[in-house]
């Protein structure tokens, strides 16, 4: 067989049934034989997005997404995507095409040098130069992008041994790696230790990220924090693991969090990371980020740990397997739980006291956190909800309240303008029975809206609720409060009218103005038969608080 | 189960990260195209400043062997080797104990050399076990191998006597023993 039918078979045999991507001329083998694939493909319309559905696929199935493009800028244009996979930690694999062998370094038509470009943002990537390596690099990638702490692997394959007649049997057991060895048992000594610890704290709190999504660890985190009364916060990339319904939940911590979890971080005397990578956007100032706590930090990936913030207690592994263990040792101790009851009645107090609040809309005036308010209503809080980067990405992050994982789906890491549509178009492709729903921002929207064709064209039903303030809202907000209201790059206009724009894309496109009419357009989007796009008028000159401003502590929060 | 002992937070401690003396990292890789331009390319994208560098075969033809040294008092050798450990080429990394191992580099050092001053570099050559290679009208190649603080030593030598060019590969290194 050709080497991409070998390619299309090694897919297969990963699980892979979907792909999303563009051809071109250093990829027509490849495409040739996708046609006689078991395998939908998914024809994006910029490479971008492909790469940004794939990940938005695996945020919502844990599996791994796959996206494809040819040589050139076919490959440059995934450049965004993989990065932001980087970032994200989002098991993906990037299949490129590359210009015949024979022309690699004599700058032939459409050729990038892919491997290089990527390889500070790639887990691993590999550039073929044998026919008979394509399946085998395509295994490797699998293995490596999904185990471990995940991540985009890139293959980059040239024209002409694409085309080569190899032999392919599927492997019969796991490929080995001399140089991949992923750490996930967890030293046992150093889980009692921690459940030691935790015994004698008075102020502890877990700090949970997107490592107990990515672990599939939601159930074992659960039973940890209830093995006590833990109180429990989470990273914009954790939220949904714990329920934030529960009692023991303090909402999101960091830069846009709550003060109950952001205070309760600074008065910690143990701090249980889990997952977490002590991003500055939870630490602000280092120097006086959590000055009393201890750290015990679990985390696959051993270069995490200490990277940042140094810890007391290092526990490197699979949180999945990790936390099981942790609560049996902590259960053992039978500790007595009034010993937090102080702690908790301070942590009540701040609750009580800077509740997330917001003035409300008069005369019909939509207010941003009112209208994530109302989709939690219409959606019952149980959508898959995938947003862009700005303010309206912090207000579904405040106000939609997650209570299970995988269905927040956002760009945290590499925070990319555009990631909203095409992740979502990802997300139902996984999930084609659950709601999908994209909170999309006004300056965002536009830099992937012709994904809009994507979801049409191919009846892959998203619906899109623009949270339109006709402003680059956060970058106006930082020129309000910091920048002396100096405005500069930030007004988007009046352009586009989006809801003929959706019609023009074939989608149902509508426009509410008036809070009174937000809850029936709503609904009437979501019961939509097909793709549509709600242009929701929200205030212009809302600011989304609270606010840590960059660089400084948390106590320092404002609004 | 529920042993008695305690742990006291206050007791708790965290490791240390800078170490402030240098390192001698010896990593094997596997022998592939582009595996340097990775550990090359970490080294700047975390900031990590490499002092010396030299790659070279193995006795695996699979294998190749990356030497290089860095200042433990700017950067936390323990962060630098969990990076490079995260390189799927990556196969071993030491952190090459100080007291345990043979460390070699080798020079080149062309100086200038009149008549009337050879006889005074010869003599320093001899000193350092280094070897003349080249000679010609106006100038002496001259080879050393040593540790580092012997070339530098002999670097500081030559100097006065008109320096033109030099190279060095920087330091290789084995670990005493099995
Ligand atoms: C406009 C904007 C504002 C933001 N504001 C905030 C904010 O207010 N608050 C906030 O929290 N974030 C905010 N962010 C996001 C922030 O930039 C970071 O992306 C985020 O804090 C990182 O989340 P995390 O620590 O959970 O790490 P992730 O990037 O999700 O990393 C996951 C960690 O888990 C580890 N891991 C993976 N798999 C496993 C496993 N099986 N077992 C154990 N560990 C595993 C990984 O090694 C990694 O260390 C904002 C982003 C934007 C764009
Ligand atoms: C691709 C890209 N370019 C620029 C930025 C910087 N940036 C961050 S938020 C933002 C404005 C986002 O505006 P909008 O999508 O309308 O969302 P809002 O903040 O108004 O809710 C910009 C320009 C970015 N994050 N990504």
């Amino acid at each position: 067989m050709r080497g991409a039918d070998a390619l299309m078979e090694a897919l297969v045999h990963e699980g892979v049934e979907h792909i999303f991507g563009i051809p071109g001329g250093a990829n027509l083998p490849t495409y040739d034989a996708l046609v006689d694939a078991d395998l939908r493909h998914i024809q994006a319309r910029h490479e971008q997005a492909a790469g940004h559905a794939a990940e938005g696929y695996a945020h919502a199935s844990g599996r791994t997404g796959v996206a494809f493009g040819t040589s050139g800028p076919g490959a440059t244009n995934l450049v965004t995507a993989i990065a932001d996979a980087m970032m994200d930690s989002i098991p993906t694999v990037f299949v490129t095409g590359q210009v015949r062998s024979d022309l690699i370094g004599t700058d032939g038509f459409q050729e990038a040098d892919i491997v290089g470009i990527t390889l500070p943002i790639v887990k691993h990537s590999a550039l073929v130069t044998e026919a008979s390596q394509i399946p085998e690099y395509i295994h490797h990638a699998f293995r490596i992008a999904s185990t471990g702490r995940p991540g985009p692997v890139l293959v980059d394959i040239p024209s002409d041994l694409i085309r080569e007649e190899i032999s392919y049997t599927p492997p019969t057991e796991l490929v080995e790696l001399p140089g991949y060895r992923p750490i996930v048992e967890g030293n046992a000594k150093q889980i009692r230790l921690a459940a030691k610890a935790l015994a004698n704290a008075r102020r502890p709190i877990l700090y949970t990220g997107g490592g107990v999504i990515h672990a599939d660890a939601a159930t074992e985190l659960r039973e940890f924090a209830m093995s006590d009364r833990f109180p429990v916060t989470s990273t914009l990339m954790g939220l949904g693991a714990f329920p934030s319904n529960s009692d023991q939940w303090l909402g999101m911590l960091g830069m846009h969090g709550t003060r109950a979890a952001n205070y309760a971080m600074d008065e910690a005397d143990l701090i249980v990371a889990i997952g977490a990578r002590f991003d500055d956007r939870i630490t602000g100032k280092l120097s006086e980020f959590a000055p009393n706590a201890k750290i015990i930090h679990i985390d696959i990936d051993p270069a995490e740990i200490s990277k940042n913030v140094p810890a007391h207690i290092p526990i490197v592994g699979d949180a999945k397997l990790i936390l099981p263990k942790l609560t049996g040792e902590y259960r053992a101790l039978q500790t007595e739980q009034e010993r937090l009851d102080g702690w908790w009645s301070r942590i009540r107090g701040w609750q009580e006291e800077y509740p997330l609040t917001y003035e409300p809309g008069s005369d019909g005036e939509i207010k941003p956190q009112f209208m994530i308010e109302m989709l939690h209503k219409v959606t019952e809080g149980d959508a898959f909800v995938t947003s862009d980067v700005g303010q309206h990405q912090m207000w579904v992050a405040q106000y939609y309240g997650f209570n299970e994982p995988h269905r927040w789906i956002n760009s945290g890491g590499l925070g990319t303008m555009g990631f909203g549509l095409p992740s979502a178009i990802g997300a139902k492709v996984a999930c084609p029975g659950e709601e999908v729903v994209c909170v999309a921002g006004d300056g965002s929207l536009i830099m992937n809206v012709q994904e809009l064709a994507t979801a049409v064209t191919e009846d892959i039903p998203v619906k899109v609720f623009l949270m339109n303030n006709g402003f680059m809202g956060m970058v106006r907000q930082w020129q309000e409060l910091f920048w002396d209201g100096r405005y500069s790059g930030v007004d988007n206009g009046t352009s586009p009218d989006w809801a003929k724009l959706a019609e023009a894309f074939g989608a149902k496109g509508l426009r509410c103005d008036d809070e009174a009419d937000l809850e029936e357009m709503m609904r009437a989007t979501l019961d939509h038969d097909g793709t549509a796009l709600l242009d929701v008028r929200v205030s212009p000159l809302e600011n989304c608080y609270p606010m840590i401003p960059a660089g400084n502590a948390a106590r320092d929060m404002v609004g | 189960m529920g042993s008695p002992e305690m742990v006291r937070l206050e007791d708790l401690r965290t490791g240390r990260s800078l170490t402030g003396r240098k390192h001698v990292l010896s990593i094997l890789v596997e022998n592939r195209p582009g595996v340097l331009a990775r550990v090359a390319g970490l080294f700047s994208r975390r900031g990590f400043n490499i002092d010396t560098l030299a790659v070279g075969p193995t006795d695996d033809p699979e294998v190749s062997r990356i030497t290089l040294t860095l200042d433990g008092a700017v950067h936390p050798i323990d962060q630098v080797t969990k990076q490079l450990h995260k390189l799927i080429n990556v196969l071993k990394i030491r952190d090459m104990e100080p007291d345990l191992t043979v460390a070699r580099e080798l020079a080149l050092f062309k100086v200038s050399a009149a008549v009337e001053s050879r006889a005074e570099i010869v003599q320093f050559a001899e000193i350092f076990r280094a070897k003349i290679v080249d000679v010609s009208r106006r100038a002496l190649i001259i080879e050393v191998t040593g540790s580092f603080d012997k070339i530098e030593a002999f670097e500081q030598m030559l100097r006065p006597h008109g320096l033109l060019e030099m190279v060095r590969t920087g330091e290789v290194a084995l670990s005493r023993g099995e």
